[in-house]
């Protein structure tokens, strides 16, 4: 069977699957299956959780940037990890036993304050957006390549479709869906990662075989791939870092809030039956998770050294790296470097004429490729594809590929359509319905949300043709725009009794304020290309393009929320104090005795 | 609030402290400010600073939830404040 008819066949029998599982749930008793958790083992809740979690940027896109990061790319799997601890004891208990359904309710309620919660919509929708972004940055990338097609139209196929799963939804809020859902992503995600460790190493647990031996040599693969990497003049692989152990730092930290900050993560702990599953599922959420994430520097450094050894028979042979004979002929390439030509994201220019393919670091030059007369690397290849890439540079077999595929897409769609129903609900319910206009019939309310829904996806499509990062990337400017404003003020709302509503509104707009203009002045306005230039002549007024103490943009996060901490600090010592009802009220939420049951609503 | 809960509360914060001491050692510390030194250690194939920050720092988050709501459970009966 050929590998499209392979991929078509697996992608339509996990869908199937899905939509199967959605069609029994409901016609189950149905509102239980509505409530995650309600009367799920936490076990399969915590799948549900991991699967909601995972999206493009996780599945697709992280791998392919720590091969390229190196021991920097550590900040991926230590800032989307460590930020369940601080979900787990900072907010999951306390909001679940404050007992409402969405961050803007338990922001206006606790900020007694309906313009607080038109704050909490601004930040929940600044950071939705930009989250969306890069999941359609990681659809194009899998449409793509699934299709055969160009990037761009890629990603306009995957809007509509997303659109039509965000829509058709229910099925969404079903944790037997996810839990289908997770099983897929997981098993996509680990048997390439076995096969490869298997080849590579010999050990058939990649998170062993990382720390492993390189089949056939006494080296260790990681010493094996730092040897061939600085070779060909790029950094050390196990020491390099990002930027500066500062900037390492921060964005780490921006990363860690950002996951207590981020809506649709914080949604699910509503639901939890009690304050004591709310802790503990948040702990079951991330052992799931945990098993990708530890999973993925395996397949970064394997994937990472399979590609210089596709290219560059001396990789694996030992022998001279610049023999010409050791750079593959371009006639010769393999089937997977074709296929991707066909989406843009894999190019080949011939610099030096020679019909070869010469993959090296041409910043810094190693003096073996001037010697060669090589001019330039010749081979770029983008940092998304290489997940998805990475069972076809291995050679294995098409059902694994076609896995990868179908993992790819329920990662990437079960994510947007997540986010989006956020979207929806914070416009439609907590804004229109809640604040300007009250009279809403449930059907409008519902039509809102629809309309808001498609906007947001045509405004994330658009934005989602010229990326302001890859996936990843674009996804940790969503985290730093949660951890600027929404964290903050749900840490003071709990930990922080006579923080009152100026404060807090100051805080979360003064975050927002200055995470969002640092992003913008580096990544251009709402990320648009053609403003770069404006941004920059800005800049330069104010002393140069530099970042601010090296902090690179998608790291701002954490600088924002000092900001927004010291500000409502600040604030609310010269404003009103918190009235007595409201200090009562935040005392109670700290004891769990007294919380409810949710029985039978949905979380929107 | 009365004193109980005031006894409650502070030996809630204490705990939350102490457990992200833990965090904080070994993702930032571990993973990133003592990387460089830990390097020189090594852990079958692994540097350990590299090792702390690709793998250890997961696997300790993991652990550490679990050890902190079983503790929650116990400081919440102790002082009479759990779910029936």
């Amino acid at each position: 069977m050929s590998l499209q008819t392979m991929t078509y066949l697996v992608v339509g029998v996990t869908f199937a699957l899905y939509i199967g599982i959605a069609i029994w749930a409901r016609a189950g008793s149905t509102s239980e299956f509505y409530v995650a958790g309600g009367s799920v083992p936490p076990v399969l809740n915590g799948m549900a959780t991991g699967a909601d979690w995972m999206s493009a940027a996780s599945f697709i896109s992280m791998a392919g940037l720590i091969a390229n990061m190196g021991y920097g790319g550590g900040l991926f799997l230590m800032g989307w990890t460590g930020g369940y601890v601080l979900l787990a004891m900072l907010l999951a208990p306390y909001l679940r036993k404050f007992g409402k359904f969405t961050v803007p309710q338990f922001i206006g309620d606790r900020y007694y304050s309906k313009a607080a919660s038109c704050v909490a919509v601004l930040c929940l929708l600044a950071a939705s957006l930009t989250y969306i972004i890069g999941q359609m940055t990681g659809v194009g990338v899998a449409f793509s390549r699934f299709l055969g097609v160009s990037n761009s139209t890629g990603v306009f196929i995957g809007m509509g479709i997303v659109f039509m799963y965000a829509v058709f939804g229910g099925m969404k809020g079903i944790t037997y869906t996810q839990v289908a859902q997770y099983c897929v992503l997981i098993l996509a995600y680990t048997i390439p990662a076995i096969f490869i460790s298997m080849t590579l190493t010999g050990n058939p647990i990649p998170q062993l075989g990382l720390g492993g031996g390189f089949v056939g040599t006494d080296m260790s693969l990681l010493g094996k791939l730092d040897q061939v990497v600085m070779d060909l003049g790029f950094p050390q692989y196990t020491t390099m870092t990002r930027i500066s152990t500062l900037n390492m730092f921060v964005y780490t930290m921006s990363l860690m809030i950002g996951t207590a900050g981020l809506p649709h993560v914080i949604m699910r702990f509503f639901t939890v039956p009690k304050v004591k599953d709310a802790r503990a599922s948040a702990g079951w959420a991330l052992v799931f998770i945990a098993i990708l994430y530890t999973t993925a520097p395996a397949v970064a450094a394997m994937a990472r050294l399979n590609l210089h050894a596709s290219v560059n028979t001396a990789v694996k042979s030992g022998g001279d790296l610049f023999a010409v004979e050791s750079s593959i002929k371009y006639d010769e390439r393999p089937a997977w470097m074709k296929r991707w030509e066909v989406t843009g994201l894999l190019k080949f220019a011939d610099k030096n004429g020679d019909g070869r393919i010469q993959y090296y670091n041409d910043k810094n030059p190693p003096a073996g490729a001037v010697a060669a007369g090589w001019q330039g690397s010749e081979l770029v290849v983008n940092r998304d594809i290489m997940v998805l890439a990475n069972p076809e540079i291995a050679q294995l077999p098409n059902w694994v590929i076609a896995l990868v595929a179908a993992g790819g897409l329920a990662a990437a769609l079960s994510t947007a359509a997540g986010l989006l129903l956020a979207i929806s609900s914070a416009i439609s319910h907590d804004l229109f319905k809640n604040i300007f206009m009250p009279d809403l019939t449930e059907k409008q309310e519902l039509m809102t949300g629809k309309i808001a829904m498609a906007c947001s996806i045509v405004v994330a499509g658009y934005l989602g043709l010229n990326p302001p990062d890859f996936a990843a990337g674009t996804v940790a400017i969503a985290f730093g725009l949660a951890a600027s404003s929404i964290f903050p003020a749900l840490m003071m709302g709990i930990f922080n009794k006579k923080m009152n509503k100026e404060g807090a509104m100051a805080g979360m707009l003064a975050g927002l304020g200055i995470t969002m203009a640092y992003v913008f002045l580096h990544k251009g306005l709402f990320f648009i290309k053609g403003t770069m230039p404006m941004m920059n002549g800005i800049l330069e007024a104010f002393g140069g393009n530099n970042f601010f103490l090296g902090i690179e943009p998608n790291a701002f996060g954490a600088i924002g929320a000092v900001f927004n901490f010291i500000v409502a600090y600040v604030v609310s010592k010269i404003t009103p104090e918190c009235p007595e009802h409201i200090q009562h009220m935040v005392e109670n939420v700290r004891t769990p005795r007294g919380a409810k049951a949710v029985d039978g609503s949905h979380a929107h | 609030m009365d004193q109980s809960g005031e006894a409650y509360w502070k030996a809630v914060c204490t705990l939350i402290v102490q457990v992200l001491a833990v965090w904080f050692f070994v993702s930032f510390g571990c993973g990133i400010l003592f990387a460089d030194a830990l390097n020189s250690i090594s852990l079958g194939g692994y540097p350990l600073g590299f090792w702390f920050a690709q793998q250890g720092s997961m696997y300790a988050f993991v652990i550490m939830i679990f050890v902190y709501a079983k503790l929650m459970g116990r400081i919440d009966e102790k002082f009479d404040v759990h779910e029936e």
